[in-house]
């Protein structure tokens, strides 16, 4: 079973119209990758490998991460990164590696860069505005009201 | 028949809602809100809530009995569900859950009609016009472009049945609750434009307007809640909290409507946050629309996107416009004339409250942002993810300064207030932090976030019940009880997310039958795997037996369900539920090699988010009840000559009195 | 209070644009494929075994020949895949070279595929856990890329090949080998 199985099914739901229930997609026969449902051996790795694929975005699934998906591409996705973390590279070098092939989509976690400086800047508008904003009220009237 | 009695009774009800709007506005107009066509707005209103009520006990019919000759009942049903299905398929569609929305808008309304004497005619009579100008917006909707009674020219042999997934007793009743939440806020909504409409933002309008804030947000938790759970339990992960659009979607009308209930209540007390509460109440409906327009529209990718439709899309998004659009642009106009309202100090009640929303709204902005970031960068052909390491730090930044002032906020005392007053209580609960804190970094390898989450929650938990220190507790206010046990839940909640992130063990094996699993404090082995049948699916399910530190062995029968009705395979998880954790068991596929796929997780205190979720909900109800006794109390004793109308609010001014 | 009046403008204005935004999304089609970043870069090193005994398997080195050809991601258990099967012999029959990795696949699913829906594939490589799938940003199967004579990523097709697409594809074809 799958989410994109889920996902698709019910679009299938909504798109459908009295058409008989539809095929699903088929499932591949070949088993899924070897550390797709298989934790590595040092505990400490493993932890490193679980926070970065909780933070890398299903491929099909479109809004889960791979660490949570019965997808066949996440669970290949899942063995990339622990096969890379196992071999030394680091959490950062294996989310670069992904982004170079699929670019910003497959990371849940923004990095400061032209496109996305604004989920940066508002933020920090934000907590200006909030400090202005109480200065405002309350210093000045806090002192009306004395 | 049944079907076209409900048809004709939504027109009726349609029709109804266009004479509120004309007699309200017609009330609005009068100077004292009496004009001969005003005395109509009331009883149409209640008429509505009636003839509503008919076509929705018209769906639920025919659900029940598989008619399958309504389209609706035949693209969303099955004559083999079990039957709560059957009725809870009335709703898990789009036009069911559009004409539950309208009903439980058309039955607030009649409430109001019926019993709301408070305000001024004219803020009443607009009210009503407001109400039924929204009301219309949703019957055109329904009417026009979502039919839930259309009929078929040919009866097909079976329905097509329900997604598996909402074939589910939790998420049977999850949509409902948010729609009454959102439903609550529209009728808040309505309230604060008849008040600007009328200039008559005052306390007295705080109060009737606070019962209904107050019941929407009741509902919004719960729902929330129950959707988190949900999704723990039915997406078969463990996750609780995806920041997924969909469920942020919910998360922001919840967020604007905590904070509307803080400043309406400053406002009802202490006639301070005029505007301030009039946005909101713009606001807070807004989410309500925009999270039905993310939901509903498919304009974002989701995997709760159950019932997607661009062109609904644009008929919501056209509603969203015209009303909140609309909303604002009177707001910009008339805002100046409210005046601010009472003054006061940084320190002071209304300080704490003023920050509080101040949070909120960032939060809230936050969340609003991450959100449709993606979908601004789209229309730039650039497509980003905006997910938990954005969601969590960022709103952290807001958060926490606001479990402070949470902790210190309900000791102050109104309008002006000092520290020293209260140093002994804010020492204790600072002296818990830091104590937990440094406990927790010494003892514990865990994420910052963590930590502070633990420390919070543990000062949280004190603080919220430091209001009832030296107060004679029968005597004490219900509302009272209501905030202390609703901040309580907070923390309750907070340090469930907070010990389940830090502390959660994680097993995945393939294991053969016998085998012997191990995770956390917990050992296992698979007993046997057999194959399962339910009434529209298959399942095999893995029984295996369970000890918790070498106790007594517990059973545990995780399933993976083939549902053919559509065709779909779910996972059913197994969850052992201790008072300190739940241990979730899934079971996957079976290997080449025979082997089968366990999950397992050992997820300490994660049902602390629940009940903390709960507890916040029946604060709440609590504050609820308190409130609308209050206020039969003081219509009866306006009744008979007394004229004290502070009464239930003034009892807060000193808590320690 | 003119600053309040200001702000509620400027609140206005940021909500119409918000509207304009969602307006602007809807009259688009959604499109949920995931497209990749590495088009216009080389083509990434691998060299994979053969999917099923009829054809050899696919080296990157393959396609460095001076020549533009196809690459091709299959699987014989994706249906869309069992569509495009015609689609892709009438490039074959207009002159196109096809190499194909087949993802996730076991040899003896491959035979029976091919078989049934024809084989225009000059080298067929397996790929069991779609390593190579990833190292091509490619979002799933089925997807067909074009790579110039350079080995260089020219142009990624998403999706089923519809017969409107074989002229594109021809045609990019084509644009692979003058540009490079």
């Amino acid at each position: 079973m799958n989410r994109l199985g889920r996902y698709l099914s019910s679009m299938v739901l909504a798109i459908a119209v009295l058409a008989m229930p539809v095929t699903l997609i088929a499932q591949s026969t070949m088993p899924p990758a070897p550390y797709a449902y298989t934790q590595l051996d040092d505990p400490q790795q493993e932890a490193v490998a679980r926070e970065l694929m909780e933070t890398l975005r299903c491929l099909q699934c479109q809004s889960q991460s791979i660490a949570d998906s019965d997808a066949p591409v996440a669970g290949d996705m899942r063995h990339q990164v622990r096969v890379r973390i196992a071999a030394g590279e680091h959490p950062d070098e294996v989310r670069a590696y992904l982004i170079s092939r699929y670019g910003d989509y497959i990371s849940y976690d923004p990095q400061i860069s032209t496109t996305t400086w604004p989920l940066f800047a508002v933020p920090v508008v934000l907590l200006l505005l909030a400090g202005l904003v109480m200065w405002r009220r309350l210093g000045r009237k806090g002192e009306a009201a004395t | 028949m049944i079907a076209e009695i409900g048809l004709a009774a939504l027109w009726l009800a349609a029709a109804l809602a266009a004479l509120q709007l004309l007699a309200g506005f017609a009330g609005a107009r009068a100077a004292d809100g009496k004009a001969e066509l005003a005395a109509l707005a009331r009883p149409a209103a209640t008429l509505q809530a009636v003839l509503c009520a008919v076509a929705f006990l018209a769906l639920l019919y025919v659900f029940a009995i598989t008619d399958l000759s309504v389209r609706l009942v035949a693209v969303n049903s099955h004559s083999m569900k079990p039957f709560i299905f059957k009725l809870s398929g009335a709703w898990g569609n789009h036009e069911g859950s559009m004409l539950l929305w309208v009903t439980v808008m058309a039955m607030a309304g009649g409430l109001i009609a019926l019993i709301e004497r408070r305000l001024p005619e004219r803020t009443m009579m607009a009210t009503l016009c407001a109400q039924a100008f929204v009301g219309l917006g949703f019957y055109a909707f329904l009417l026009l472009s979502s039919n839930p009674f259309e009929r078929l020219a040919e009866v097909p042999a079976e329905g097509n049945g329900l997604n598996p997934l909402l074939q589910d007793i939790g998420l049977a009743f999850h949509p409902p609750t948010l729609y009454i939440g959102y439903v609550g806020l529209s009728v808040a909504f309505s309230f604060a434009v008849a008040a600007l409409l009328t200039r008559n933002v005052t306390p007295e309008f705080a109060r009737v307007m606070r019962p209904w804030v107050l019941g929407a947000w009741i509902f919004l938790t719960i729902g929330i809640t129950a959707g988190s759970y949900w999704a723990y339990y039915e997406l078969g992960w463990g996750g609780w909290w995806f920041w997924d659009p969909v469920e942020n979607a919910s998360l922001m009308p919840w967020l604007a409507a905590t904070a509307l209930l803080h400043s309406v209540s400053v406002l009802a007390a202490r006639d301070a946050l005029r505007t301030w509460t009039i946005m909101l109440g713009v606001i807070a409906f807004s989410m309500s629309m925009l999270g039905t327009f993310l939901v509903r529209s498919g304009i974002l990718t989701s995997v709760h996107a159950f019932a997607v439709d661009p062109e609904r899309g644009s008929f919501i998004l056209a509603l969203l416009a015209l009303y909140i659009g609309g909303a604002l642009v009177i707001f910009a106009l008339r805002a100046h004339t409210i005046s601010e309202g009472e003054r006061f100090n940084l320190v002071s009640r209304e300080g704490a409250l003023v920050v509080n929303n101040i949070g909120l709204s960032a939060i809230l902005g936050i969340v609003l942002l991450g959100t449709l970031y993606p979908l601004l960068t789209e229309a730039f052909d650039v497509r980003v993810s905006v997910g938990p390491p954005y969601f969590n730090p960022v709103s952290a930044i807001f958060f926490l300064p606001m479990m402070v002032v949470l902790m210190v906020g309900p000791l102050l005392r109104w309008r002006r207030d000092e520290f020293s007053r209260i140093i002994k209580p804010v020492a204790l609960v600072a002296a818990i932090v830091i104590t937990v804190l440094i406990r927790v970094a010494i003892v514990n390898d865990i994420s910052i976030l963590s930590m502070l989450g633990l420390a919070f929650a543990a000062g949280l938990a004190v603080a919220s019940f430091a209001p009832l220190f030296k107060r004679a507790l029968h005597r004490t206010p219900l509302a009272i009880w209501g905030m202390c046990i609703a901040h309580f839940g907070i923390a309750v909640a907070l340090f469930g997310m907070a010990a389940d992130t830090a502390f959660q063990q994680e097993r995945l094996v393939a294991t053969s039958v016998g085998d012997v699993v191990e995770v956390g404090p917990w050992t296992g082995r698979l007993d046997s795997v057999k194959a399962v049948a339910g009434p529209n699916w298959t399942a095999m399910q893995a029984n295996m037996l369970l000890s918790y530190n070498g106790g007594p062995e517990l059973e545990a029968h995780p399933q993976s369900r083939n549902f053919w009705t559509p065709q779909m395979e779910t996972s059913e998880v197994a969850l052992l539920t201790r008072w300190n954790g739940q241990l979730y068991v899934a079971v996957g596929n079976q290997a080449e090699d025979g082997r089968w796929q366990l999950r397992l997780w050992w997820k300490p205190f994660v049902t602390f988010i629940w009940y903390g979720g709960l507890l916040i909900a029946l604060g709440g109800g609590l504050a609820l009840v308190g409130r609308v006794v209050g206020d039969l109390r003081r219509r009866r004793q306006a009744a008979e000559g007394f004229d004290d109308e502070d009464l239930d609010d003034a009892s807060e001014t000193v808590p320690t009195a | 209070m003119r600053q309040l009046r200001i702000t509620l403008w400027i609140i206005v204005v940021l909500a119409a644009g918000l509207f304009g935004l969602f307006a602007y999304q809807l009259t688009q089609p959604k499109d949920d494929s995931v497209r990749s970043a590495m088009i216009g870069e080389p083509l990434p090193q691998f060299d994979l075994e053969p999917a099923f005994e009829g054809r050899p398997g696919l080296a990157s080195t393959d396609f460095a020949n001076g020549e533009p050809q196809l690459l091709n991601l299959f699987g014989s258990w994706c249906i869309p895949c069992r569509v495009e099967a015609p689609q892709l012999e009438a490039l074959e029959r207009a002159g196109a070279t096809i190499h194909a990795i087949a993802l996730r696949d076991q040899p003896q699913d491959v035979a029976r595929f091919l078989e049934i829906y024809g084989n225009p594939f000059t080298r067929i490589g397996r790929d069991d856990i779609s390593e190579i799938q990833f190292a091509l940003g490619a979002s799933g199967v089925p997807e067909t890329f074009v790579i110039d004579g350079s080995g260089r990523i020219a142009y990624q097709h998403i999706g089923v090949i519809t017969e409107r697409d074989v002229p594109i594809l021809l045609q990019e074809l084509q644009r692979a080998g003058s540009g490079s």
